[in-house]
């Protein structure tokens, strides 16, 4: 999830970097040098499991999972996706430096909303509570994604209205597939290491 | 898993000091990506392969990296062209391609693989963790700076992970299609992955306890500017600066 370079407006771009450069600022306060290996190897994990392609109907999707992250994470989603999205910039060249605070934002923001909702639910003993928690949490990851995506374009010029529609529709299939797969994923770890659930405190 | 495509080598870029990597693109990638009509974008282009030239970079493995950025740019053109008003152009059926929708189609193309291409002749590169310590020198958090080491670090060692849990779930005949039992599978492939990550993160930061770790990573190699960083960095600074003027000016 993210917007090429040479793309977005002055005002949205900076925007971007201002909002994002207050995210990352909470999120490093709530990081502690001691909790530094365990943001930095999850989301090494994240970005691995981001390779993973999702048959979808005739067609195919990526795991982006940042609601999950989100969960984990809580405010460390935003230092732990800049992370991702620079070495993306810097690597493949996906998305770039000047757009890194505007989709850091895009896919960080939704993490954080996840957390911030549904990780009460998740640190529930009843299961099908926390699977419920998941599910919300993907879907908004997505869904919150997505529309903060078609919001940058659109506050860029008017002449990406199509291209946002289109954006925000290919998108509703992707998030139903992430809310099952974060629902069953929460589930999981659950079962098999509930600390992991209390990291993002 | 091969990150570094680009890095190996010895040509001029190869050699600059990162730090002056950071300081002399930035600047350039900035003002291109704000440039507006498509003529300035062009000679940044330009630029931008002339760097490419000199940093002597595989042309095979540069064209896949293009090939993979322009995709999004493709559903650009799909798109913009008939969402613009103005002047019109092109009419299939109901929609009408306006021509200011063309040029900003156009424009954006220039510009991304302008930026793109000055990305990967100039950090491209460098190896990211020498990157990494310029970002220190460059005043960049330490915390974010570790961050960036660690989870650079155990991407290559967690993506093995990955390709034993996928064989794994090969051996036993898994097929991905697009039903409950895929995604079912894919979600605890996913849980394993974060779940050999705490592992390891809980080792290291055991091994950092060990070496009494304080919060400052002592390193050996120490960077020094040479007469080609000087002339690399006024080189860069004078070409955004034209740039920049005649693309703002000269609307």
């Amino acid at each position: 999830m993210h917007i090429s370079e040479g793309v977005l407006s002055a005002p949205v771009l900076i925007a971007g970097a201002v909002l994002s450069a207050a995210g990352i600022g909470i999120g490093l306060k709530k990081m502690s040098y001691d909790k530094i290996p365990q943001v930095a190897v999850l989301s090494s994990a994240f970005f691995v499991a981001s390779l993973i392609h999702v048959p979808v109907g005739p067609s195919a999707a990526h795991l982006v999972l940042n609601g999950l992250l989100g969960i984990l994470l809580g405010w460390m989603a935003f230092p732990s996706i800049l992370v991702a999205l620079s070495l993306q910039a810097l690597l493949f060249q996906f998305g770039g430096f000047t757009s890194l605070g505007v989709n850091t934002v895009i896919m960080a923001t939704p993490a954080v909303i996840a957390y911030m909702l549904f990780s009460p639910l998740t640190r529930r003993t009843n299961a099908s509570v926390v699977a419920l928690g998941g599910f919300l949490a993907g879907i908004t990851g997505i869904a919150g994604g997505a529309l903060l995506i078609a919001l940058a374009l659109v506050a860029t010029g008017e002449g990406f209205i199509n291209v946002a529609k289109v954006i925000a529709i290919t998108h509703l299939p992707i998030m139903v597939i992430e809310g099952i797969i974060a629902a069953f994923c929460v589930t999981f770890l659950k079962k098999v290491k509930p600390e992991i659930l209390e990291v993002g405190k | 898993m091969h990150l570094e495509e680009f890095a190996e080598g010895t040509s001029f870029f190869h050699r600059l000091d990162p730090r002056v990597k950071f300081i002399s693109l930035m600047p350039y990638v900035i003002v291109v990506a704000l440039m507006q009509n498509p003529v300035y974008p062009a000679i940044a282009l330009l630029f931008s392969f002339l760097m490419i030239a000199v940093a002597r970079i595989n042309t095979k493995k540069l064209l896949n990296r293009l090939a993979a950025v322009n995709i999004f740019i493709l559903l650009l053109w799909v798109f913009l062209p008939f969402g613009f008003p103005g002047e019109a152009v092109l009419r299939m059926g109901p929609l009408t391609a306006s021509r200011e929708g063309i040029i900003f189609a156009l424009s954006v193309t220039l510009k991304a693989n302008a930026i793109v291409l000055a990305t990967i002749a100039i950090l491209g590169t460098s190896e990211v963790f020498s990157l990494a310590h310029a970002l220190v020198h460059l005043k960049v958090p330490n915390k974010l700076v570790y961050l960036f080491f660690f989870f650079y670090r155990y991407i290559s060692v967690l993506h093995e992970e990955y390709t034993t849990l996928r064989r794994a779930i090969s051996v036993r005949a898994f097929r991905a299609k697009s039903d409950l039992h895929t995604y079912k599978t894919y979600a605890y492939l996913v849980g394993m992955l974060i779940v050999r990550s705490y592992d390891h993160s809980q080792r290291i930061y055991n091994a950092m306890l060990c070496r009494g770790f304080t919060g400052r990573f002592p390193i050996i190699t120490h960077f020094h500017m040479h007469t080609r960083d000087y002339l690399f960095l006024i080189l860069m600074t004078v070409t955004t600066l034209i740039l920049g003027i005649l693309a703002y000016n000269g609307r």
